[in-house]
């Protein structure tokens, strides 16, 4: 039987899945063991064991100074940042998005501009940013908001636009004026668009997110990282590293789930 | 179809087996000893103490000396000094350029066997406390801004000591080394920590005040040049080119008449900074430029004293990775004495090639 014919089931799905997984974890085992079979006291690459200690002290021990279990708190101010930086940027990129996409005078006006602010690389305007905002949470946001915003708002801009002329003049026949226009057939078919948005945009949201927490900061995923980094603490880093993946992938499946379950028309037949 | 569990299982085993049986062919070459080699590198990154080396290779000092014990020494700059340490900890170099307490928690505390061989200099004011009004007994309570876990965190803890404060006093907030300048312009920083040559930018800021630096606590805050131990004690003559290259070099940048300070403005050249720049750094920077006094340094007993500070400070900020004491990464110095695990001595102060060059011998 050909390859291309070749279905697999669900099951096999999950192993095959494993496999590469797995392989790297053996691998990565297996140069560890050998590094700390040369030195005992390693520090590139940690083996599993001295990966768990160090990181149950950071998850169930709390720190001296501030009281605070480490792990828990990093991951509570760094969600909180990114949340509220993906908060602002999905608004704006709603409603800057739609009156861009329905509205010519509007995207004549502000359409050069976005595209504009969207070309400029975010972290270069980090210097400007601490000077302006200081160094406290608003930069922080800031800096995700500028990094991602202008790209969602293009999107949606776009994406509003291309919807078939028709449908538009359909409802103006029918007596809508441009706000009923923007609202009831602009809207619900920019939704699930602005959910697709958001998933491409939490990877470089969670880039912007860590590189300020690496500049200045006293708690956060990113600046863990950064602060351990210094006495090149790999077994903080990698498990940082690894929860980070995991709450990237969980979030993308849970806007990927609340897409097919409030916009099943924007999923095909199949759904 | 359906592929059947049994065959995919298979193809798994044969695939997880294959790397495995490279790998283990691979790493069961083990460096027990180091190999004799003609060919080393040297990292350094941009440090108003270290810009010798630089220059050493610039003018030809680098190749002479190496040339004298048949050997190639490559002066490597690396931008991030950081990283610098790390590639130095993972034997990518064979020596670096780096201060006392990041020599003792980075390739000490990770199990790497290291000596000191060159006490190059001290910081005797290059790394300092600027507050924006008030004296140091203003700093309880406030935020600090500095690099965490660095020698300027280290230079917090000694300057709130002196005033009878603990490190809990304060709030640090961990601000890398590049952005510490533009940090300090912003209104929201009050008190900042840092080293040269961002501290004598962020001095000229109006309203700044040093409250405390180095030079309070003379000796404390050393660089040294840090070589892999297995690698010296099976290349002798390494050791030998490097004191001789610095101690030509640093005689040569101490004069006073006109290639003194040609030297001078091409090691501020190198630095990125002008040469009135460059010596005001030189100016709070204790160069050891005389081999002898810099073998009376380092067998004096004030550098035990000093290392004791240093190590009981990073094993109370955690950088001695679960270890359960302070003793747990050992330390030697001339004369057979010792600090911490004797049977664990992963720092070496090494005066020996010092002496040579102090005696003529190189």
């Amino acid at each position: 039987m050909r390859w291309v014919n070749r279905q697999v089931g669900r099951g096999g799905r999950v192993l095959l899945g494993a496999v590469p997984i797995l392989l790297l974890l053996l691998v990565y085992i297996v140069m560890a063991a050998s590094r700390h079979a040369v030195n005992p006291a390693d520090k590139i690459l940690p083996l599993p064991g001295s990966m768990a200690e160090s990181m149950s002290a950071l998850l169930f021990v709390p720190d001296q100074l501030t009281g605070q279990l480490v792990f828990w708190a990093d991951t509570l101010a760094s969600l909180q940042r990114l949340g509220i930086g993906l908060g602002i940027s999905t608004l704006m990129a709603l409603v800057v998005g739609l009156a861009l996409g329905v509205l010519p005078p509007v995207r004549a006006t502000f359409g050069p501009l976005v595209t504009g602010i969207a070309v400029i690389p975010p972290i270069a305007l980090l210097p400007i940013l601490f000077i302006a905002l200081g160094l406290g949470e608003t930069s922080k946001v800031a800096l995700i908001v500028i990094g991602i915003a202008p790209v969602m708002i293009r999107d949606i801009a776009a994406h509003v636009s291309a919807l078939p002329r028709e449908q538009v003049i359909k409802a103006l026949t029918l007596g809508a004026n441009s706000w009923q226009v923007m609202i009831r057939v602009a809207l619900p078919q920019a939704m699930p668009r602005l959910l697709h948005a958001i998933r491409l945009a939490l990877g470089p949201a969670w880039v912007f997110l860590i590189s300020a927490e690496a500049i200045a900061s006293d708690v956060g995923l990113g600046y863990r990282i950064f602060l351990v980094r210094r006495y090149l603490s790999m077994d903080v880093i990698l498990p940082y590293v690894a929860w980070i993946a995991l709450l990237a992938i969980a979030m993308d499946m849970a806007l990927t789930f609340l897409s097919h379950r409030l916009f099943p028309w924007a999923h095909g037949e199949s759904h | 179809m359906i592929v059947s569990i049994r065959s995919i299982a298979k193809a798994a085993l044969m695939a997880t087996a294959m790397p495995a049986v490279l790998l283990t062919a691979a790493c069961s070459q083990a460096p027990s000893e180091a190999p004799k080699r003609t060919e080393f590198n040297i990292g350094w990154s941009i440090y108003a103490g270290w810009m010798p080396w630089p220059y050493a290779q610039q003018a030809g000092i680098v190749k002479k000396w190496a040339d004298k014990y048949g050997l190639k020494i490559n002066i490597v700059q690396v931008n991030d000094y950081v990283e610098s340490v790390n590639q130095y900890t993972a034997g990518k170099l064979d020596g670096v350029t780096v201060a006392n307490m990041d020599a003792l928690t980075i390739p000490a505390a990770g199990g790497k066997d290291t000596s000191a061989i060159i006490v190059g200099d001290y910081s005797n004011g290059n790394d300092g406390i600027l507050m924006k009004g008030g004296d140091l007994k203003a700093i309880k309570g406030q935020s600090v801004n500095l690099v965490e876990l660095s020698v300027s965190h280290y230079l917090l803890a000694r300057g709130l000591n002196s005033v009878g404060m603990q490190l809990r006093d304060v709030k640090t907030v961990n601000t890398g080394d590049a952005d510490i300048v533009g940090a300090f312009a912003s209104p929201d920083v009050k008190v900042a920590v840092a080293w040269n040559p961002q501290l004598n930018a962020m001095k000229a800021q109006p309203g700044a005040k040093l409250v405390f630096s180095s030079a309070d606590i003379p000796g404390e805050i050393l660089d040294l040049l840090c070589v892999d131990t297995a690698t010296l004690k099976a290349n002798p003559n390494l050791g030998k080119a490097l004191a001789g290259i610095w101690y030509e070099t640093t005689a040569l940048m101490t004069r006073q008449d006109a290639e003194g300070k040609a030297a001078r403005a091409a090691m501020a050249k190198l630095a990125g900074a002008t040469p009135e720049a460059f010596d005001s750094q030189l100016s709070t920077t204790f160069l050891y430029s005389d081999a002898k006094a810099a073998v009376a340094a380092t067998d004096a007993p004030a550098l035990v004293t000093t290392m004791t500070r240093v190590r009981d400070f990073s094993f109370s900020k955690g950088l001695f990775k679960g270890a359960s004491s302070a003793d747990a990464v050992g330390m030697s110095f001339p004369g057979g004495k010792t600090l911490g695990d004797a049977q664990r001595v992963t720092l070496r102060f090494d005066d020996s090639f010092m002496k040579m060059a102090a005696d003529g011998k190189l």
